[in-house]
């Protein structure tokens, strides 16, 4: 039973752990980080991987743009097992009404600077032969990669461990206190800061966070090279994650720098066990082979399930946490024994870990955050409240 | 095989079904009759079905004749032969998806009879990977789907009684067996011998064996230091007596005893005891109406595996008593596994085979040095992806285990390589809701 | 049946017995299977369809296991990297 005492302790090696690890320990913070598992497990392990600027609200662009720039600014230094490719993004338009919200996209991102291309449908299949037949064009996105997030979650824990973090990996999380998290072997950890980036199970630490897991399947095939070069995302995907309720797929898939291509995805709530849902399986399988016929015949390997930290208002939870309305404890941003939330990032981990890695410690170190956070301070829920 | 003649026998309405083209298994796959088999079905069926993939390690000329009266046997009793066909998943209970070449199907039933078989243990050496460094019961099975072994030099290496079989027919098919190497020691190879006494038809097999290698140098406390070749196997380095010998040869035929094939056992929840299938006295699983019977339930070979499959045959179809009066005989058989096991331990010496950049996993070419970095299975092959190819882990998994002490993670679909559309398949009951709930983006 | 079967293994015709594998093809023909992810040669190892070791490209169609399928004449197999 150790009792060190550090100026933070991370709850979660995960991406976003491993990425406020790398950002506070480069900031001269004494940083700890415990998890039940290995570095990059949860939904980093079970993820795309994908590196990609959302415009589902105004917040989400903000953040992810960001953070794909930073991501830029991190690719000379990433280590070949990081698999970083800026292969792109092209939201696939099925038809006219999709078309419209493909020039609605357009104006959106170039009023913010962010480079794009309209598609029409022949460009369309220039880029990408193998989609089906009859789409109306598409929504090319070329600064958004794809990566491998274990290795990347493993590069940045490396990079906070020669600044002097200290990992406590294999054991459960049992509690978060003020001051000191506690281990399930007894062992207690001190520090004046706690953050919760435990993903899924975050609410379990914290309890009256609003997170609720949302599973998703992902399928990886043998190795088609060239079969598909960009990431592919149907545009009824951001309807389907959207809806608050229910079970949905969207065609979406990815190439590997092996040559695999990841097919997903699916989104259900109150789905507990992580075996696979064959019922789901199907259903997603069957969208991708709506969209590219030729997927039909390649050989599967693997088949899995994760669970994403889903919020009501989908956006993440990043700064400190204000505590439940029965305690009574105000929680303070400054000052001691305080917890930090980062956590709550849906199908958005990978590519936002960078840009919560700054906004949080910005937040903890007191400095002028670099892109607003009030979209994503956990308090504005406590706002929402006082207004019902 | 016998599992499903025995059940058909009962009057119940049996399927069986064999990845391999022909039914046999490894052992016995030649060795069954030789006409391709036409009468696989893809009806959905309710009926017994029976995945056979007997595995043995021993063969010569009295068990042709009697793969052959075995398949007779199945074909007479009245089982719907599937070959060629792989079980995939299990979408639902008792429905199994399983896929061939040209396509899949779906299999269901009341009671499933796993005798899913065994592979080899293969261990990494320097430049194992070479083309021509084979599975002892690798090279046999190329052998016998047409290989010419007349005149090639094999060196045989690892562990295991499969070694003197595989040595004992390739020789009678031409090869030249410079040495056989056996990693056990001298001590508990003559231990093991002794106890044959006990089975008089081994003691017949034993005699028969040594006839075959007669000439043949065999060495115990020997095991394979290194591959050497350019683009394709050219001589091993063995140990042997403390000293190594380097021998030219055409092909090296290694392999460090068998593994258990529980895959699709876990697939459907039965419960492992010691790396194998538990069963009860019929050769029930932890599932009820999942028997599993031969090497996944422990490594002991072609007479265990034969009692077995008929215990578990007769179970299924509710001939208990029946299956009651093989009991005697299988524990006998139970004894012989026992002895394997104890017998063909493998050595801590195989640990320090791998040179860093020997490759452990070859699916996806991850070097000794990368791999052992890690503390666990899932941590390896997280980061360095050991394990997450095409193999699932077939070859690397058991590899892993012996080098570092790892367990394995459980089982996902497909437990073999499948095509998209065999898992996007729509399965009875799943179609039923499918219909139901909007297929796609609402 | 004829006793034997000519097949091509990228391009160059092989002579096997009926009833030989496309594996045995390959090694009769000299030629490695496949390349691998760091550019070994690879070549039949479980015999089996186990290890995937074997794979290679039959009448167009990647990742065949060559082992588990039998030569039929005028088969085309090329070699995967």
């Amino acid at each position: 039973m150790s009792n060190a005492a550090y100026d933070v302790v991370i709850v979660g090696a995960g991406i976003v752990g491993a990425a406020c690890a790398d950002e506070l320990a480069r900031r001269g913070l004494r940083v700890a980080v415990a998890d039940a598992d290995v570095v990059g497990s949860g939904a980093t392990a079970a993820g795309m991987g994908h590196i990609v600027v959302m415009d589902d609200s105004d917040a989400q662009f903000a953040l992810t743009r960001f953070s794909q720039q930073l991501w830029q600014e991190l690719r000379p230094e990433l280590p070949d097992d990081v698999e970083y490719e800026q292969c792109g993004t092209i939201w696939v338009a099925a038809d006219e009404e999709e078309m419209i919200e493909v020039r609605r996209k357009r104006d959106y991102y170039g009023e913010r600077g962010v480079p794009t291309q309209v598609l029409d449908a022949q460009a369309l299949y220039r880029l990408e032969p193998n989609l089906r037949a009859g789409m109306a064009g598409g929504f090319l996105v070329p600064e958004d990669g794809v990566l491998y997030p274990p290795c990347a979650a493993r590069f940045l824990m490396e990079r906070a461990q020669k600044q002097g973090a200290k990992l406590h990996l294999g054991v459960p999380v049992a509690q978060i206190g003020r001051g000191q998290v506690r281990l399930a072997d007894g062992t207690e950890i001190a520090a004046a800061i706690i953050v919760n980036a435990a993903g899924a199970r975050a609410a379990e630490l914290t309890p009256g966070l609003e997170i609720k897991k949302r599973k998703g399947h992902l399928v990886i095939t043998d190795r088609y090279p060239g079969f598909v070069r960009h990431q592919l995302v149907e545009l009824g995907y951001l309807k389907s994650a959207h809806s608050v309720s229910g079970d949905s797929v969207a065609f979406n898939v990815q190439p590997r720098r092996t040559g695999q291509i990841l097919i997903g995805s699916s989104r259900q709530y109150g789905a507990e066990h992580k075996e696979v849902d064959h019922s789901v399986l199907v259903r997603m399988l069957q969208r991708a082979q709506e969209y590219m016929p030729g997927l039909a015949q390649m050989s599967t390997v693997r088949t899995w399930t994760g669970f994403r930290a889903a919020t009501p208002d989908k956006l993440p939870l990043i700064g400190p946490w204000a505590g439940d309305a029965t305690s009574g404890t105000a929680g303070d941003a400054t000052g001691d024994k305080s917890i930090f939330l980062a956590t709550g990032h849906e199908g958005l981990g990978i590519t936002t870990s960078l840009g919560t890695a700054r906004i949080l410690a910005d937040q903890i170190t007191g400095t002028k955050p670099e892109i607003p956070v009030e979209p994503y301070l956990p308090s504005r829920t406590a706002k929402e409240y006082a207004h019902a | 095989m016998v599992a499903a003649a025995r059940a058909a026998e009962c009057g119940v309405r049996v399927g069986i079904v064999d990845d391999n083209f022909r039914l046999g298994g490894q052992i016995w796959r030649s060795a069954s009759d030789h006409a391709r088999t036409n009468d696989a079905r893809f009806d959905d069926a309710r009926s017994n079905v029976s995945q056979n993939n007997v595995s043995q390690y021993q063969n010569n000329e009295a068990q042709n004749t009697e793969a052959s009266r075995s398949a007779g046997w199945v074909r007479a009793s009245g089982a719907t032969v599937l070959c060629g066909l792989r079980v995939v998943h299990q979408p639902e209970a008792g429905v199994l998806l399983a896929e061939n070449l040209d396509g899949f199907c779906e299999l269901t039933y009341d009671k499933l009879v796993l005798a899913t078989g065994a592979r080899e243990r293969f261990l990494p050496f320097p430049s194992w990977t070479l083309p021509n460094v084979m599975g002892a019961g690798g090279l046999q099975a190329m052998v016998k789907s047409g290989l010419p072994i007349q005149g090639k030099r094999v060196v045989v290496a690892g562990t295991g009684p499969l070694l003197l079989a595989v040595a004992a027919y390739l020789r009678k098919h031409g090869a030249e067996i410079p040495v056989i190497c056996e990693q056990a020691s001298w001590r508990d190879l003559a231990k093991f011998g002794l106890a044959l006494s006990v089975w008089p038809e081994k003691i017949i097999q034993g005699i028969q064996l040594k006839r075959d290698l007669a000439g043949v140098p065999f060495a115990s406390n020997s095991w394979p230091l290194a591959a050497h070749g350019q683009q394709i196997l050219e001589s091993v380095t063995i140990s042997r007596a403390g000293k190594n010998q380097n021998i030219p040869c055409d092909y090296l035929a290694c392999g460090f005893h068998l593994i258990p094939n529980v895959e699709l056992p876990l697939l459907l929840g039965c419960g492992l005891s010691n790396g194998c299938v538990q069963v009860d006295d019929f050769q029930t699983t932890t599932v009820p109406s999942v028997f599993c019977a031969g090497e996944p339930t422990s490594i002991g070979g072609v007479e265990l595996a034969l009692i077995e499959g008929q215990i578990a045959g007769l179970a299924a179809a509710g001939h208990a008593s029946e299956a009651k009066a093989l009991f005697p005989k299988r524990q006998k058989g139970r004894r012989f596994a026992q002895l394997l096991d104890r017998t063909f331990r493998l050595r801590p010496e195989l640990r320090s085979l791998p040179s860093p950049e020997t490759m452990v996993c070859r699916c996806e070419d991850v070097p000794y040095y990368c791999v052992r970095q890690h503390r666990s299975w899932r941590e390896a092959k997280l980061h360095t992806r050991c394990g997450m190819g095409p193999c699932q882990g077939r070859v690397c998994g058991p590899a892993t285990q012996f080098l570092f002490n790892w367990n394995p993670d459980s089982v996902r679909p497909p437990v073999f390589p499948a095509r998209v559309e065999t898992l996007a398949a729509v399965t009875g009951q799943s179609q039923r809701q499918h219909s139901e709930v909007t297929g796609g983006q609402s | 049946m004829p006793d034997q079967i000519t097949v091509t293994v990228n391009g160059m015709p092989v002579v096997v017995s009926s009833g030989a594998t496309v594996a045995v093809a390959m090694v009769l023909a000299g030629q490695a299977c496949r390349t691998s992810v760091s550019g070994q040669p690879r070549g039949p190892l479980c015999g089996m369809g186990i290890c995937f070791e074997c794979r290679v490209a039959i009448g167009g169609i990647p990742h065949c296991r060559s082992c588990q399928v039998l030569c039929e004449p005028g088969m085309e197999v090329t070699t995967e990297n």
